[in-house]
């Protein structure tokens, strides 16, 4: 408990620096994320795609393509575990700290480093194969740029916490500051004593949900799992709208 | 019974003298835009030959189409639902651009802006997808009437299904032609492909259509479709399909390519099918009982059960009426000398193909004998084991018998018809020797020989209660063009991001553009423009005096007309 205890004294000097970015960016970032992509759904489905350039290139999309995905996806899956379930939860069900140190560490460093090499693979297939190249957007390269940093930022703090330092156990700051967002109770103070790199990929990780809705990467948001439910083969009738009426009152077919 | 509509076409393949026609005027309508330059709703292949992507019937390699599983059951060739999501990122058997053709323009600007020299400038080809020069190695039709030779028809893949023997004496025996469009096929693989479940079959006249606003550009239909017939647009990372011309067809116009064939060769109509039967039909165990198959899943239009049950399913009267005219209902299972294109594939395709008699024929005149007596036909037909052979690959499955059929079918129609056109008596035993009576023989060769447009493509028009909004398209115009009244330049997110422009707004502009423009072409400095037809004379309209000061006439407040009425 001396950990926390040192926080909180060091809360007492976090000020409006502390609010802006630690209150404020997140709660505008979030309202970007989720407004950005109602109105994109609405304003621009026809440019809501995965923008695939597989067609110009496969041989290094092969390697580096799942790579990265399936890298970002046991990421994900480690975030929602390390910033969503208490610390409290885990020491419940009998998984100690260190136990899910071991495990969050050695998991997340495979996955970082899949995710971080399909990431290195793809951007240099995107700048030296030369179809692929010209069909990159400068919003791309921003957003290549954005979550690159943000990547690079997550696994430098997670290997200078752990393998430099002697470990960082960010479920005592980092997560309950992160759920006190959703609780509309957020608490500045638990992220001011945090080591600079944690802070450094928090902020990017945040300015990137608000581009998030401007990119490409709003394919994430409809990953097809309805595939797995739908029958095979979809039938659609001609919609009934503009420039066509229902049949008046009386005229129903007999049956 | 469940009564569906399906609408449908024949192509007449003695009849295709390979022009391109219905490729070049598909183009233009529909894929004239940027992302799709490689893309042929409609080509034309010449057969024996590789096709269009290159050796596209080789399932082996591209795994398109239906299976039977080990269980006996349908199954995607390339994989199911789980294997499908674990492989999106980079699908494995995808086409690449190199197994189409890289689209290249030509540096014609050269040609103007060179100086003087002393030899003709050269408009280097370019490349469309780097922008570079390319050296051009491959195109659409490259092989195109080439098919029969050494160097080509080698890689055709039915060739390397039929025996050794008939590989080496292939290329002295025949070549024809294929034209290709998306077969709209009962048991889709391309939407059955689709995880985000964008591509669909119409309810009313079984037309697959691609949902541009629900495509995400995950590509698996392209590997579903057996037919190589959905591509992707690499600008606007969707899938683009054949849209059966669905503008025209509700409208009761056939398609574009069937309205510019020369040849005159293609049919459009209804065929009334039990969508229950569908399934059990496209799990048949034998790949040559496919075809049979397919036919007992069509209905006839003119059984009065039959009609019922399609009221109750509430198709409308008049396409009923239009299902009992229909040519290619007479073609499948009245004469029945339409044959499926690749019924292996199991999607239930639904463009039928009349097999050329022609390699027969031309092969008996060869000989010297008599090319128009059927004896020598039949005779022809039983010995040419080639040609039928590489049709049964096509049609059947490999089967002979079917096409066997068809083909004496044909060369009866034209030893018959020979001797009504030389004023001799009509010999009966020839339709007979096929299972055919005179009158049927009769009405058989008016529909293939001189069948008029309206015979040819018998559309009922789709019901405007109805109908799917003319008005919204779901898919792509053909003004989508870049720079064009479809596409409002590009929005923030690349190519064509951005809503569609209501067609309906779209046509208030070009209206009040056109309106208020001074030239008839390119009108410029679009705030200046008046526009005298609409000016009732009073006041003055904004651009007619040049601007004064204050509250001249020119005025941009003054009264008069401001907004054209369009």
């Amino acid at each position: 408990m001396t950990a926390s205890q040192q926080h909180l004294t060091l809360a007492v000097e976090s000020g409006t620096g502390g609010i802006l970015l630690w209150v404020a960016l997140p709660y505008v970032s979030l309202a970007v994320f989720v407004l950005g992509h109602v109105w994109r759904y609405r304003y621009d489905k026809f440019g809501w795609t995965t923008r695939s350039s597989q067609l110009y290139e496969r041989r290094l999309l092969r390697i580096g393509s799942p790579l990265f995905h399936f890298g970002i996806l046991f990421v994900l899956l480690g975030h929602i575990g390390g910033l969503l379930i208490p610390e409290s939860w885990t020491h419940a069900v009998g998984i100690s700290e260190h136990t899910y140190h071991v495990l969050a560490v050695v998991v997340g460093t495979i996955a970082g480093v899949c995710t971080v090499g399909g990431l290195v693979i793809l951007i240099y297939r995107r700048r030296t194969v030369g179809p692929v190249f010209s069909a990159t957007t400068r919003n791309d390269k921003a957003m290549y740029l954005s979550l690159a940093v943000t990547i690079g930022l997550g696994l430098a703090a997670t290997v200078a916490a752990n393998i430099v330092g002697g470990g960082y156990n960010y479920r005592e700051t980092i997560s309950p500051w992160f759920r006190s967002l959703f609780y509309l109770q957020p608490d500045p103070d638990l992220m001011t004593g945090v080591p600079v790199l944690f802070q450094l990929h928090a902020l990017s990780a945040l300015l990137l949900f608000a581009a998030w809705p401007f990119t490409r990467l709003v394919h994430m948001l409809t990953a097809p799992l309805g595939y797995l439910t739908r029958p095979y083969i979809v039938y659609r009738s001609r919609d009934t709208q503009l420039g066509s009426r229902a049949p008046h009152r009386g005229w129903e077919r007999i049956r | 019974m469940r009564v569906m509509a399906q609408m449908a076409m024949v192509m007449n393949l003695d009849k295709c003298i390979g022009c391109h026609t219905c490729s070049v005027t598909c183009k233009q309508a529909w894929t004239n835009r940027t992302g799709v330059e490689y893309v042929w709703f409609n080509n034309v292949e010449t057969r024996p030959g590789q096709g269009y992507p290159r050796r596209y019937e080789d399932q082996e390699r591209w795994r398109g189409g239906w299976e039977l599983n080990k269980k006996g059951r349908l199954a995607l060739k390339a994989g199911g639902r789980f294997k499908k999501l674990i492989t999106i990122f980079a699908n494995p058997v995808l086409p690449s651009l190199d197994d189409y053709y890289e689209p290249w323009t030509y540096d014609y600007e050269t040609l103007t802006n060179a100086p003087l020299q002393e030899h003709t400038p050269v408009a280097r080809p370019k490349s469309l997808i780097t922008g570079k020069d390319m050296k051009i190695s491959w195109s659409a039709n490259w092989d195109d009437d080439l098919g029969g030779s050494s160097e080509h028809g080698e890689k055709d893949v039915l060739l390397n299904q039929v025996s050794e023997k008939i590989k080496l004496e292939f290329e002295q025996t025949f070549m024809f032609y294929l034209p290709r469009i998306c077969e709209h096929c009962l048991n889709p693989s391309c939407a059955a492909s689709c995880p985000s479940g964008a591509i669909y079959k119409r309810e009313e006249d079984g037309i697959v259509l691609v949902d541009q606003d629900k495509c995400r550009g995950w590509r698996m239909c392209v590997t579903g479709c057996p037919y190589k017939k959905v591509y992707f647009n690499h600008r606007t990372g969707k899938a683009e399909k054949c849209t059966f011309c669905f503008p025209r067809v509700e409208v009761g116009l056939p398609t574009v390519c069937s309205e510019t064939c020369v040849g005159r060769l293609r049919y459009i109509g209804l065929v009334l099918y039990d969508a229950d039967k569908v399934l059990e039909a496209a799990s048949t165990p034998d790949d040559k009982d496919l075809y049979e198959a397919q036919r007992g899943v069509f209905l006839d239009p003119d059984d009065p059960q039959v009609i019922a049950e399609a009221e109750k399913a509430d198709i409308p009267r008049d396409w009923i009426e239009a299902a009992q005219r229909s040519p290619i209902h007479a073609l499948i299972n009245t004469f029945k000398v339409a044959l499926p294109l690749h019924p292996e594939y199991r999607t239930m395709p639904m463009v039928w193909y009349i097999p050329p008699l022609s390699p027969v024929v031309d092969a008996v005149r060869d000989t010297g004998r008599d090319a128009e007596d059927h004896g020598n036909l039949f005779a022809a037909v039983d010995a040419l084991r080639i040609p039928v052979d590489y049709l049964a690959q096509l049609f059947t499955a490999g089967d002979p018998a079917p096409v066997d059929a068809v083909l004496r079918r044909l060369a009866a129609m034209r030893a018959y018809m020979r001797d009504i056109n030389l004023g001799r008596e009509p010999d009966a035993s020839i339709p007979e020797s096929v299972g055919m009576g005179e009158e049927q023989m009769y009405d058989m060769y008016r529909l293939l020989a001189l069948a008029k447009y309206d015979e040819r493509y018998v559309i009922p028009a789709a019901h405007a209660e109805q109908a799917h909004s003319l008005e919204e398209l779901a898919t792509e115009c053909s003004l989508d063009y870049e720079g064009g009244p479809g596409m409002g330049g590009s929005g923030p997110f690349g190519e064509t991001s951005g809503g569609a422009a209501p067609i309906a707004v779209e046509n208030f502009h070009a209206l009040r553009d056109r309106q208020t423009s001074d030239t008839p072409a390119a009108p410029t400095g679009k705030e200046t423009r008046v526009n005298l037809l609409n000016w009732d004379g009073k006041g003055s309209p904004p651009g007619l005096f040049p601007p004064g000061n204050g509250d001249g006439p020119g005025s941009p407040d003054s009264g008069g007309e401001v907004e054209p009425r369009p």
